[in-house]
């Protein structure tokens, strides 16, 4: 089967004051309707990645690729109108924190009701009806109540609710997730993750589930690829994560805590400067 | 399911109107305090600027007795709490006194005089976030390149040149060659007394009394001192708009947005604008006010019958009543619309409502 996104070789270079940098160098991946995780540290160029492929990339960076290929549309000569288009309608992306990425003074039905009617002619009714849908569909007890608040007067988790709601009103194939979870509580989490999870399973759409924390990935999604210093530098079904060969995988799933195990002293990471070439 | 910090259901509406009552009363607090200090500073302006008030009204030949006795009528012997008990009183009932220059009640010509300054800013205003915001937006979203620089400039000469120069040179330029403009003052005499001054706002008494060939005349003696003040305006305005939008387009929800597909015009206008707008309002309401204590360098070049000229005319004739008179109106206005900025502050932003 053809996969939904195909990407070879993409780089993301920002310029710099000594030189250019390199956020993103060579990123290769397939995307079929499957779950596939990336895991990384802050600026190993995950989020950079996902922004690229949305095409939201800042304006002064660069990207450039072999191959970027998304259904048969080829990314990288698509136009600026295009790309828009597909964003919302095909592809969306979910941000890490609804207290920042909704916006403040627009309510939430209005937000969720603002996507359908950038990519579709419908009548005010029925966006109406098809958003209170959505927000039932990412389990909101009360659509009609929470469509008419505005952001700060919901918690976080029924923010990134509404968020989700927002960015699959419109049914994208396509979903990246950077970070969903992150600024969200443990328990909340999971709500989420659930919700998620079964969206896009009956939906069948591609998930790029972007996040640092190898655990998550490793249950949430089918393969996970780790990124180091913007290379991909292993790739492996979840349940192979044991079997990680890179020695930066073994550091981190060394350090994570196991219940009944002491964990004292933590290990450090012993970064080897080899990792980044 | 995560509880919804919301209060909802029975004894919502018991407490709102509570809360709306509690906001109500500390408005009104806040206003009275804030009136009564205005008051309270005025009068001791009044007190100790060594301006003899009796020697104003009389002039320094006349005779003790008569000092006495005026001194004594103008209520300058009582013991100063009483004197700012009567001041109060006053002030408080639209009484500031007779004006030593005019001979009228001081309301009386602020009457006459404030509307043509109303107009003026008023103008000014329109004319400064019409253009001002705009270009603020513009300068936001091509950042760093030559029509940045140019909005830059723009503002920064609008800033920093003094306004009467400006305005000098531009009664040169249309009224002296171009012959465009009208002579400086608000209305020809040939148009003078052809409508009734209603409202004192003679644009709009002309207006509604139908006497076009007037209303051109206005216009045309409004247009110059309208556009400088504007122009002035413009100049803070854009910059603050700049300053803001660059603050909103960095922030994630425009990410999101993008992420939604929306199309650049509807992210800047709709999204980030709508943001900014809130501390804009405010920026915009003080640049009113500011227009609105009078600018007297433009209309004493522009012969301008308005309040800045009327107070600066009082101050050198040492006419004490209209000075206070005056700066008590001044006040009061700045009071009134750093309310009116609030509560459309609150409108603006759903997070300062009290719920």
């Amino acid at each position: 089967m053809k996969p939904l996104l195909d990407i070879e070789d993409l780089r993301v270079t920002f310029p710099g004051r000594s030189g250019s940098i390199q956020a993103v160098r060579g990123v290769s991946l397939k995307l079929g309707r499957e779950r596939l995780g990336i895991v990384g540290e802050s600026g190993s160029g995950k989020s950079q990645t996902g922004r690229a492929i949305m095409g939201l990339t800042p304006p002064q960076a660069t990207v450039t690729a072999k191959k970027m290929m998304f259904n048969d549309i080829d990314l990288l000569t698509a136009s600026a109108r295009q790309r828009r288009s597909l964003r919302g309608r095909q592809m969306a992306m979910i941000l890490q924190d609804p207290k920042y990425s909704l916006n403040p003074v627009m309510t939430i039905g209005r937000q969720i009701i603002e996507t359908l009617q950038t990519h579709e002619s419908v009548s005010r009714a029925e966006a109406r009806d098809r958003a209170l849908a959505m927000l039932e569909a990412v389990q909101i007890r009360e659509p009609k109540r929470v469509f008419d608040l505005h952001p700060h007067e919901v918690s976080g988790g029924m923010g990134q609710r509404a968020m989700i709601a927002m960015m699959l009103v419109a049914g994208p194939e396509l979903l990246i997730a950077d970070e969903p979870t992150s600024a969200l509580d443990v328990t909340v989490q999971l709500e989420v993750l659930g919700i998620l999870d079964r969206l896009v399973a009956d939906r069948g759409m591609g998930l790029l589930f972007i996040s640092h924390d190898l655990r998550l990935v490793s249950t949430f999604c089918d393969r996970v690829i780790v990124m180091y210093a913007g290379r991909i530098v292993e790739e492996l079904a979840s349940a192979d994560l044991a079997n990680a060969q890179h020695p930066y995988t073994q550091g981190l799933l060394n350090s994570l805590p196991r219940i009944g195990h002491d964990r004292h002293p933590l290990p450090v990471l012993d970064r080897k400067p080899e990792w980044a070439l | 399911m995560s509880p919804i910090p919301t209060q909802a259901g029975s004894g919502r509406t018991s407490a709102r109107t509570r809360s709306l009552f509690l906001a109500a009363l500390r408005f009104l607090v806040i206003v009275a305090t804030t009136y009564l200090g205005l008051l309270a500073v005025t009068f001791f302006i009044g007190r100790v600027i060594p301006i003899d008030p009796v020697l104003a009204v009389l002039g320094d030949r006349a005779p003790q007795r008569v000092v006495d006795r005026v001194r004594e009528e103008m209520g300058l012997n009582l013991p100063l709490y009483q004197q700012f008990f009567i001041y109060v009183k006053g002030a408080l009932q639209g009484n500031f006194g007779t004006s030593v220059l005019t001979t009228n009640q001081v309301m009386d010509d602020i009457r006459r005089v404030f509307p043509a300054t109303i107009e003026l800013a008023t103008l000014g205003t329109i004319i400064g976030a019409l253009f001002g915001i705009p270009l603020g937006v513009l300068a936001a979203v091509k950042r760093g390149s030559l029509a940045d620089q140019i909005v830059r400039i723009i503002g920064l000469i609008g800033y920093s040149v003094p306004i009467f120069w400006l305005a000098l040179l531009s009664l040169v330029l249309f009224y002296a060659k171009l012959q465009w403009a009208a002579f400086p003052g608000r209305v020809d005499v040939v148009y003078e007394y052809s409508f009734t001054p209603v409202t004192g706002f003679y644009l709009i008494d002309a207006t509604m009394q139908g006497k076009w060939d007037v209303l051109w005349d206005l216009i045309r003696h409004i247009a110059l001192p309208a556009a400088l003040l504007g122009y002035f305006s413009l100049a803070y305005i854009s910059r603050m708009t700049r300053s803001f939008m660059l603050n909103e387009l960095s922030q994630e929800y425009i990410v999101a947005a993008r992420a939604k597909g929306l199309s650049e015009t509807r992210i800047i206008w709709g999204h980030a604008l709508r943001n900014a707008a809130v501390p804009l309002v405010t920026v915009i309401a003080l640049s009113y006010a500011g227009l609105l204590e009078g600018s007297v360098l433009t209309e004493t070049v522009f012969a301008w019958p308005g309040l800045g000229l009327y107070i600066t005319n009082s101050l050198q004739n040492a006419d004490m009543n209209a000075v206070l008179g005056g700066t008590i109106i001044i006040g009061s206005v700045f009071i009134a619309i750093n309310l009116l900025s609030d509560l459309l502050y609150r409108t603006l932003d759903p997070r300062t409502r009290t719920r």
